[in-house]
Formats: structure tokens, sequence, C-alpha cells
């Protein structure tokens, strides 16, 4: 085939869009979309690595005026909230409505609200991507009281318009809570009647924990498979975040509307440590929860179909997502070691004590798919493979990185520096997380459309290489210029760090070219007709997960 | 060594600057072990071979070592960091000296033009501010970190005891993001340190 014509019509024209069940069509809108906000994060991300360069050039009389202070404030406060809500959630979410009811042998619950679930969120994002980039609305997403409701700095409205967007997101997460434990417990129409509680139990963990005291032979059978286990539990974070978040969300209106009205309402009304305390809570249960509990699933889902084998110590695994989560709602007060008013006893039972467990219960996960891996020896190196041990290696990075930091003694010298955001955020999320997804995306396409095959193979291999190294590389030299001294969140103009920056920017670069390299391999692999046919409607019934024809 | 009044010593202060050297080669050593790790299980996955099944025991010894590693690194930074035993029982230790700095409007208001030490001070700053949540961070010449606390607003507990063993002239910072003008706060050549054996390591001008 010719380059145009695979440009137009996908490799070997094996891709067809009108064979596609629209619970695929949905998945892979959830995927394209996502992706898309991913190279927004990414771009914004680049933008700002080139300013953290040299921010001078770029500001004051006879600069380049690329952008300016304000602006680049507004970039770093959407640049985390595009990742996390624009990004991530959609491809974790997109995935996981396909793959619980793949799982449970069953069709999803609701395909509508499945669908509302997209387009809300894939519109929020857009609200307050698009409110920060004109009205440059930037409390960054820790808002700390009363920065938010900081009218001097930012207009009502434009904050107003921001946290609307917020709220719309926040929609659209509680109607994937709902459509997870709904397809979960649920009958459907024509299937032997199945008992909710006793499912909804297997998959919060109860029974995996009451199999650890009983012998082999007398331990209750698993309801619903390991994955999806993760799954609800990962969901389980994902509706108490989503609570925090509107709720938080409407506090922060209020202030709006009055001063919108010609009142302006009190900040000292509320107490700025206690609103810390609150909003962290809340905030890590995704970083420091849903996250890491979806991802120890992915890890499983992978391990056993790459291998066609049961995840390494079934019953073990159950129980640390059930402990992760529980883990999760009290690790809050790591990010609370520098304030000095907040109680000792949570500084250290909390911050320190607790936060280890997620070395404990990520460390285990790690074990687990290794072992289940190794079991199955030897393997291919596929692309799912490769990703997913790009992943544990980005975790492997990252969390032990965060553990020094939610130390009282290290965090006097590291908090809100570049080691944050560098070894931590960036390795776990760029690394870690991503390239997990990865691996569930290179697995997942042949499986969404019906067997289109990829373009190349060689842009893959570079997507890897380029990915691993630039996600690493980037997060490395952060690293080195926060133990420097660097602060994260604001600019230096003397040139301090430019050594360090020169070499995150072009780790940034590799981040970036792997990405492209990622996309035109998909676009080739589909075609431009089979990508705009995602969008379009498909006569297939709802409720049917793969072709059955 | 100085003693607290609930009795627990105070370890003689190290620069910052060691600890976070150790820290370094800590985790750099750590990062080089898991790549090789992580190449060798990479590269030996795809080799021809049957693998044994890995042992329970295995297993169960890695989770102890995991609980044994994340436990005993809070008890070897409490015995070894000198600035965390008087960070929690700041309320028991008697400051030589106390600065009371109040910040607003993304700007910082010191008692003096410079805060004056004299060596092996412990030194109490006493930082309130009236409007946004701040960050009070002391930088070396170099820019590297001496240390940092939060600025929660409206608080009066925001207070940090340091004490002081080399001279230095060092600059204040906010190290809290509170909105774009956030960037601007520093204080050049706020603090200075006299009456030391030793100098600060980028730390005199």
């Amino acid at each position: 085939m010719t380059l145009k014509a695979t440009l137009l019509d996908g490799n070997e024209g094996a891709f067809d869009h009108k064979t596609m069940t629209p619970m695929q069509k949905l998945t892979l809108r959830f995927v394209l979309v996502g992706v898309v906000y991913y190279a927004f994060a990414a771009i914004e991300g680049m933008v700002m690595r080139i300013f953290q360069v040299d921010p001078g050039r770029f500001v004051g009389e006879g600069s380049l005026s690329l952008t300016d202070i304000d602006q680049y404030f507004g970039i770093l406060t959407a640049h985390p909230l595009v990742g996390i809500f624009g990004s991530t959630y959609l491809l974790v979410f997109g995935a996981f409505l396909f793959l619980v009811p793949y799982l449970m042998k069953k069709p999803l619950w609701s395909f509508k609200a499945a669908n509302w679930t997209l387009w809300t969120i894939a519109g929020g994002t857009f609200v307050f991507w698009v409110d920060g980039f004109v009205s440059h609305y930037a409390p960054l997403y820790t808002l700390y009281w009363p920065l938010p409701a900081d009218f001097d700095q930012f207009h009502p409205l434009s904050g107003a318009i921001f946290i609307a967007g917020i709220a719309l997101v926040m929609v659209g997460t509680a109607l994937f809570v709902v459509n997870i434990f709904k397809t979960i417990t649920y009958t459907p129409e024509g299937f032997e009647k199945v008992d909710g509680k006793a499912y909804l139990k297997s998959a919060l963990g109860l029974t995996g924990f009451r199999n650890l005291r009983r012998r082999r032979k007398e331990q209750e059978e698993h309801l619903v498979p390991l994955p999806v286990a993760a799954v609800a539990r990962g969901t389980v974070d994902t509706a108490l975040n989503a609570a925090i978040i509107l709720f938080t969300g409407v506090l922060i209106l209020v202030f709006m509307v009055a001063e919108l009205f010609g009142t302006t309402l009190k900040t000292t009304a509320v107490d700025s440590l206690l609103y810390k305390n609150w909003f962290w809570w809340g905030l890590d249960l995704i970083a420091d929860g849903l996250v890491l509990i979806f991802v120890a699933g992915t890890w499983y889902l992978m391990a056993s179909l790459i291998t066609g084998r049961k995840v390494y110590m079934q019953n073990i695994a159950r129980a640390a997502l059930l402990v992760e989560l529980v883990v999760s709602w009290t690790v809050w007060s790591h990010h609370l070691l520098s304030d000095q008013g907040q109680p000792a006893f949570l500084k250290i039972v909390s911050g320190e004590l607790v936060t280890a467990f997620e070395l404990i219960t990520q460390g285990l996960a790690f074990f687990i798919t290794l072992a289940t891996l190794w079991a199955a020896r030897p393997l291919k190196m596929t692309n799912e493979l490769k990703f997913l041990l790009g992943g544990l290696l980005g975790f492997a990075l990252a969390v032990p990185a965060g553990i020094l930091q939610a130390d009282i003694g290290l965090n006097r010298v590291l908090h809100n520096t570049q080691w944050v955001v560098g070894p931590h955020v960036h390795v776990a999320i760029l690394v870690g997380l991503t390239m997990t997804l990865y691996s569930a995306i290179y697995y997942l396409l042949p499986v969404l459309t019906n067997g289109a095959k990829l373009y190349s193979q060689k842009l893959a291999n570079f997507h890897f290489w380029a990915h691993l190294v630039g996600g690493i590389g980037m997060g490395a030299f952060m690293g080195m210029a926060g133990l420097q001294g660097m602060l994260r969140r604001t600019l230096y103009f003397e040139g301090e760090y430019t050594v360090y920056m020169v070499f995150a920017a072009l780790s940034g670069a590799l981040l970036i070219a792997a990405l492209l390299a990622f996309l035109y391999n998909v676009v080739m692999t589909v075609g431009l007709k089979g990508a705009i046919g995602i969008f379009q409607h498909s006569d297939r019934d709802v409720k049917e997960l793969l072709p059955t024809e | 060594m100085r003693t607290l009044q609930k009795g627990a010593l105070v370890p003689q202060m190290v620069d910052s600057t060691t600890v976070l050297w150790g820290q370094t080669i800590v985790y750099t050593a750590y990062v080089l072990a898991i790549l090789i790790v992580m190449g060798v299980f990479a590269y030996n996955i795809t080799r021809d071979g049957k693998s044994p099944t890995v042992k329970d025991k295995l297993f169960y010894t890695f989770a102890a070592f995991l609980v044994i590693l994340g436990m005993s690194l809070h008890v070897v930074t409490y015995n070894t960091i000198p600035w965390v035993p008087s960070d929690v029982h700041a309320s028991g230790i008697e400051a030589d000296k106390e600065f009371h700095i109040t910040v607003a409007d993304h700007e910082f208001s010191l008692p003096t033009e410079r805060l004056m030490i004299d060596c092996d001070d412990m030194v109490r700053f006493n930082v309130t501010s009236s409007d946004l949540t701040y960050g009070f961070g002391l930088f070396r010449q170099d820019n590297s970190m001496m240390f940092q606390m939060q600025v929660v607003p409206q608080r009066a507990d925001n207070k940090l005891l340091w004490e002081f063993t080399e001279n230095g002239v060092y600059n204040i910072r906010s190290t809290e993001y509170s909105g774009p003008l956030g960037y601007q706060m520093i204080v050049e050549d706020a603090v200075e340190v006299t009456g030391c054996d030793v100098d600060a390591a980028g730390g005199t001008q």
C-alpha cells in the first residue's frame, strides 16, 4: 500500500469501523480523547520546560514574549488537572468501562451513563483549560485557602467558570462510579439471578480477607476476578474524592458568587489549616489511593493476560488492595509535614508511619506481578510486556522517592522543591502510570479494532525507549536541581539552575518525540477514515461488547 | 548537645547539605540497583528454560523486608538528622533568640533590616501571615536550601527552631506558591551568622 492509502485506510486496510460494536467505539473514543488531552498536557509541560531554561528571555522588554508570567502560572495550574482528569481519568475510565463487563461476562449496566461520563469529563476539562488559558486563573490544583478566593489576583468570574469545569468532571466521575458498581452487582435481563451483596463483598475484598485465615480447602470462591476487585476498590476512592472536590468547589463558588453580586465574604471564616487537612485528605485519594490501586489492578490484569495464568498469591494481592484502600484514607498528613501547626502525632502516625505502608503495598504488587510473569518464562517481549515492565520500573523508582520526602527530617529540606515533582510525581505519572496505561492500550488495540495490525514495530520500539529515557531523565534532572534548592512553582531569572533545566527540557523533548511516534503509528494503523469512523454511530446492540458474528 | 525540658537530647547541628548528600548517595545506589534488577529480569524472562515457582518463603521475606525498611527509615532519620528532635519537641526548647516576621501582600516584614545571629544560637523564627498561605525558607548564597516551613494565614503557630553553627549570609524566600506575584518574594542577605569557626558552603558574601 502507498503511504497515502495507509494514511487514509489504515495498515493493510485491516481496520473496518463498521464491524465495531458501540462499546468498542465508545472505549476507543475514551482512549482517543484521553490521548489528545495527554498531548495537551505534554505540550504545556514542554512550554514550561522551555520557559524554565531561561524565563528572562520570555518576559520583559524586547523579549520573545512566547508567554508571560501570568500565562505561565495559568498553564502550571491547568497542566496537572488536564493530565489527571482529561487524560488519565478518561483513559482509565474508558478501559475499565470495557474491561469490567468483559471480565464479568455481562453487559455494562448503562451505555448511556458511560457516554455521559466521556463527554462531561471531556467538556469539563475543556472548560477549565480554556478558562485558565484566557483568564489566567491560577490558584494551582492545591487551592490553598484563601488563594482561590483572592480576588485581588483573580477575577471571581474566571474562578467560577474554572470551578464549574471541574464540577462537570466530577459529575462524569460520579456516573462512572455508579456504572461500575451497578455492573458488578446487577443481573442483566435473561441472566441467572446473582446475589449483588455477595458480589459487592467480593469486589471490596472482604472475601479475600476472610480467606487469609482459612485453610486452602475451606476458602470461599472469589465471585469477582482480581482486576475487577482492584477497579472496585479504586472506585471507592474515586467516589470519595469526587465528593470532597465537589464540596470544596461549592465552598469556593459561594465566595465567588457573593463577590460577583457585590458582597465580599470574609475568607477568615474558614480555617486555612483545617481546610488544608480536608482538601489534602480528598486529593490524596487520587495520588495515594485510586492511582496506586488502579495501577496494581492493571498490573495484575496485564500479567494474567500476557501469561494466561492466574496471578501469584491471589489472596494476598486482594488483601493488599484492601489495605491500600484503608491506607489511602489515612496518609494525607505527609503533605503537611512542614506545617508547624499540624499536630505532631498526625505527622508521625499519618505522615510517616502509615505512608510507609505504601512502600509495602506497592512493593508487594510489584513482587506479585514479577513472580506471575517469571512463572510463565519464556515470554515474548511484546509491546504490552515491555511497557508493563517500564510501568513497574517507574513505580519502583518513584515510590521510594516519595517515602523519603514523607519523613519529618528530610521534608524540612525537600518540601516544595523540584525533588518532589521530579523523581516522585513525574516519574510516577509519566513512567509508572502512563507506561502501564500504554501496556493496556497496546494489548487492547487489536481487541477493540477487531484485528487491526500495528503499522510499525520500529516506531513502537522507539516509543518505548524515548518515553522511558525521557521520563526518567526529566525526573532525574529535576530531582538534582531540587537537591540544590530549586523550588517548584516559582521562577529563577539569574540562570541558577540552567544546566539542569536544559537537560530536563531535552528529556521532555524525548517524551514529545515518543508521543508523536505513538500517534503516527496509531493513525497509520487505523487510518484517518477509521479514526473518524470511531465517532460515527454503530447499528449494533449496545449490550454487545465484542462482535458476536 | 542540648537537653530539652522533657529530658531528650538534641544532637549537634550538621549542615542540611550533608543530609542531602547522604540521601543522594543512598537513592542513587538504589536507582542503579533497581535498573540492573529490571534489566536482568527483562533479559531472562525471554530466555528458554523452565522457571521454578517463586516460593512463598521468599515472598514473605520480601514483605518483612519492606516493613522493616519502611519503619527503620524514620527511626534512622530521627536519630541522625539533628533538627528532627527539636522539631518534634519544639515546645520544650528555650530559644536563645526569637524573630517575629510578618507577611502580607506578598512581602516579608523583618524586625530589623538584617537578622543578626551568634554562632550556636538556637533561634526561633515566628512568622505570621495576615492574608495568604506562604512559605518561609532560608537559602545560602549558592541557592541551596537551609530549611523551610509553611506559613499558614491567621495562625500564630508558624514557628521553627534552628541552631546555626556556620558563618554565612542567607536569603529569605517564600517556598509556597501564593499566586503569580509570589515568585518575587525574596529578601536578599536577610540573615547573618557570625562567630563560628566554619563558613557555610556558598554562605558568606
